[in-house]
């Protein structure tokens, strides 16, 4: 197929090619890292996890109107505004949630499978009586939504570079968090024994809120940055939902670095197997080999070891 | 969700709005008027038991209002009502006012097929608007012909099917298809094309359809393709796409995998108004373009019966109605004005049969006209489905599209195409 084409242009086609690669790869992360946090941490399988997600593109969108409507010439960077506010409004439904519903679950964690299902379709329908069953469109800043010509024939989406900035500075704060302070501590200490945890003094249902609270943010923030690329619709979670899980149990529950190999070779695969066979295809191969790896490897990529 | 009367159900215009719409709106209509009630006994024009009395007749609304679908069935809630409340206001259908019972078939099509039971059996309708996607219209069909209903369907569709129990509002896949090749070729000069499609039978077959027409032309396909519903990732396609710079990309890509892929196009650098390549939809109306985003979708062409925009006195009226009924910030795609022909063509074919009867009402439908469509004239096939003129919009950043072309004549539906199957 590429007996056509000359020797430049075979290496744009492939650095662009590695670059599509790229994005997603980010964009696996930017979704995944939320519902690993909490998938990982707290056992909770957060069926809303797109809703939260679309709260965040929700929040967006409002802001948007704020701004073309009151501050027309700060408009350029309302962005990055809009995903402070999708953290914080994502976060702190979050933690509602969390007292409301899912501490009342810990024991019972299929329950909580069901309840966060019940929870996404309530939210779904509140979008749609909110914001009307259409999807809205969000203007985004004329400065992100173009491409940066590096050759003549390389061309690199500018929203693409946002997204893989935004997923490497989401990782390494999380990371911090993780590892580097004392509610990180707290949290593994909470995951490898709550009831030592509890002992020792650690406040496990604060430590719990918390993390579920970030979670979700975290997806509120992703949630944002995907009205870039992708619609904002009251279901628009749903397109997210199941390549979402995939990247987390691919990965291992329970493991941040996990998630991201996870995410890498899925979308690595993904968007090779895109560029050489049909879009339907690459998918069904990629579930197959990630079904094939599975059964030899249930625990995922990466596993925590735990003494239960 | 059932709601019985007409005046309060949510969303629908407020009775003053439409009242001050349809004033002026009836002064341009010259469909029959001021038949009365007593003309037509109910024993004589409702002999199979149907939900119709001395005053009153009830139809049945069947969209999904809940899950994925209700972003685009909306719409089409929106214009039936409008129109029922139009009829209405001008005295009715035989002298009977139109009561409807709305159900919702929550984007599920066994919910679909046991509420148009339902509405069938239960309420015993006399028609029915509803269904969007083909999933669910073959979910009801069976449903129809087993206790003869009527169903007006609104939605542009991808043909092979003609049942004398609907009647299809929207175009079949050829009429809509094959005027806009001819003209990109024409106009445009294009020799090489790329398709591209969500995953299911309407994109298949539709694509299917073009392949066939581009190949009888001596045009060449250079690419095909499909991702599954909700894809939201077209880097890579884009990517081949700029490889084997296609003179047109042929694109139905529909539901949120459209806002995902004309702002990753618009992202990688591809400028529609610049038409290399061109971009040509079939699957794009104004009511996507609100979630696309008219600055994302400038400069594509898009090949469909109906736009917002044309310019003839039965659209301006019914656009000003639309707008003083639900809001002037409301736009108006093609299945949305094929849905407001649902009630029309009902009204027209029970007034030319003289009765509700559903099989007077399939005698009668070919042949009805209809010279009060937004769109313009059209009439009903024998075939069940409209003739009707077939357009190429071109997107402006406003969100609107501005026709560039227009068929001379009606065109044929012809829902089992010979050599293009």
């Amino acid at each position: 197929m590429f007996a056509d084409y000359s020797w430049g242009e075979l290496v744009s086609i492939f650095a662009m090619q590695g670059f599509a690669g790229l994005i997603l790869f980010s964009v696996f992360v930017l979704m995944a890292l939320g519902l690993a946090i909490i998938f990982g941490q707290m056992g909770v399988i957060n069926m809303a996890h797109g809703e939260f997600m679309i709260l965040g593109a929700y929040v967006t969108y409002l802001v948007s109107r704020l701004f073309e409507t009151y501050l027309p010439a700060l408009f350029g960077i309302y962005f990055f505004l809009a995903m402070a506010l999708a953290f914080v409004v994502a976060g702190a439904l979050g933690m509602v949630v969390e007292w409301a519903l899912i501490r009342r679950l810990y024991k019972r964690p299929l329950d909580t499978l069901l309840a966060t299902w019940g929870l996404s379709l309530i939210l779904q329908q509140l979008f749609r009586t909110v914001f009307g069953a259409r999807e809205v469109g969000v203007t985004i800043p004329q400065w992100m939504m173009g491409s940066l010509p590096l050759t003549d024939t390389i061309e690199v989406p500018i929203n693409g570079l946002f997204v893989m900035a935004l997923a490497m500075g989401i990782s390494a704060a999380i990371y911090v968090l993780m590892f580097r302070s004392r509610w990180g501590l707290q949290v593994r200490a909470v995951v490898a024994n709550r009831v030592m945890a509890d002992a020792v003094g650690i406040n496990t249902e604060r430590t719990d809120r918390l993390t579920f609270g970030i979670g979700c943010g975290v997806a509120g923030v992703a949630g944002a940055a995907f009205t870039m690329i992708g619609s904002t619709g009251p279901t628009s979670g749903q397109l997210y939902i199941v390549d979402t899980f995939l990247v987390v149990v691919f990965g291992g529950a329970g493991s941040l670095i996990g998630t991201i190999a996870s995410a890498f070779s899925i979308s690595q695969a993904q968007s090779i197997l895109e560029f050489f066979l049909s879009g339907s295809m690459a998918k069904v191969l990629t579930l197959l080999a990630v079904v094939g790896i599975l059964m030899v490897r249930p625990q995922g990529l990466f596993a925590l070891k735990l003494r239960k | 969700m059932t709601e019985k009367t007409p005046t309060s159900p949510l969303g629908a215009p407020s009775r003053r709005a439409f009242l001050a719409a349809s004033a002026a709106l009836s002064a341009s209509l010259f469909l029959p008027k001021g038949l009365r009630a007593q003309d037509f006994p109910t024993a004589t024009v409702n002999t199979t038991g149907l939900a119709v009395t001395d005053t009153d007749v009830t139809v049945g609304i069947l969209h999904s209002v809940t899950g994925t679908m209700a972003i685009s069935e909306t719409g089409s809630v929106q214009a039936e009502k409008l129109a029922i409340d139009q009829i209405n206001a001008q005295g009715g259908v035989l002298g009977r006012q139109i009561n409807f019972v709305q159900e919702d078939g929550a984007s599920d099509w066994p919910t679909f097929a046991e509420k148009a039971r339902k509405l069938l059996v239960d309420d015993k309708v006399a028609s029915v608007m509803g269904c969007w996607t083909s999933a669910s219209r073959k979910a009801v069909l069976p449903v129809f012909e087993q206790y003869n209903g009527m169903l007006y369907y609104p939605t542009f569709y991808e043909g092979l099917e003609e049942s004398p129990n609907v009647i299809y509002t929207g175009q079949e896949a050829t009429q809509q298809i094959i005027a806009g090749i001819d003209w990109v070729t024409k106009t445009k000069g294009a020799k090489s094309f790329y398709l591209l499609g969500s995953d299911y039978i309407w994109p298949r077959t539709s694509n299917k359809i073009a392949r066939k027409h581009i190949e009888k032309l001596g045009l060449e396909v250079v690419g095909e393709e499909y991702y599954p519903l909700g894809h939201t990732q077209f880097n890579s396609v884009i990517n081949k796409i700029k490889l084997k710079k296609p003179d047109v990309i042929y694109a139905i890509v529909v539901g949120g995998s459209n806002v995902a892929f004309y702002k990753q196009l618009k992202a990688a650098g591809i400028d529609m108004t610049k038409e290399k390549p061109l971009l040509l939809t079939i699957s794009v109306t104004e009511d996507e373009i609100r979630g696309i985003g008219g600055e994302n979708i400038d400069g594509a062409y898009a090949c469909m019966k109906y736009f917002q925009s044309l310019d003839n006195p039965n659209n301006i009226e019914f656009v000003k109605a639309f707008k003083a009924a639900y809001g002037e910030d409301m736009v108006i795609g093609d299945v949305t004005q094929a849905a407001y022909l649902g009630p029309w063509l009902w009204k027209a074919a029970v007034e030319k049969a003289g009765s509700f009867d559903i099989d007077k009402i399939k005698e009668a439908s070919p042949g009805i006209e209809l010279a009060t469509a937004p769109e313009g004239y059209v009439k009903v096939h024998e075939n069940h489905h409209l003739w009707s003129k077939t357009r190429v919009g071109h997107a402006q950043a406003d969100g609107q599209y501005k026709v560039v072309f227009e068929t001379a004549d009606l065109v044929e539906p012809d829902p089992f195409p010979e050599g293009y199957q």
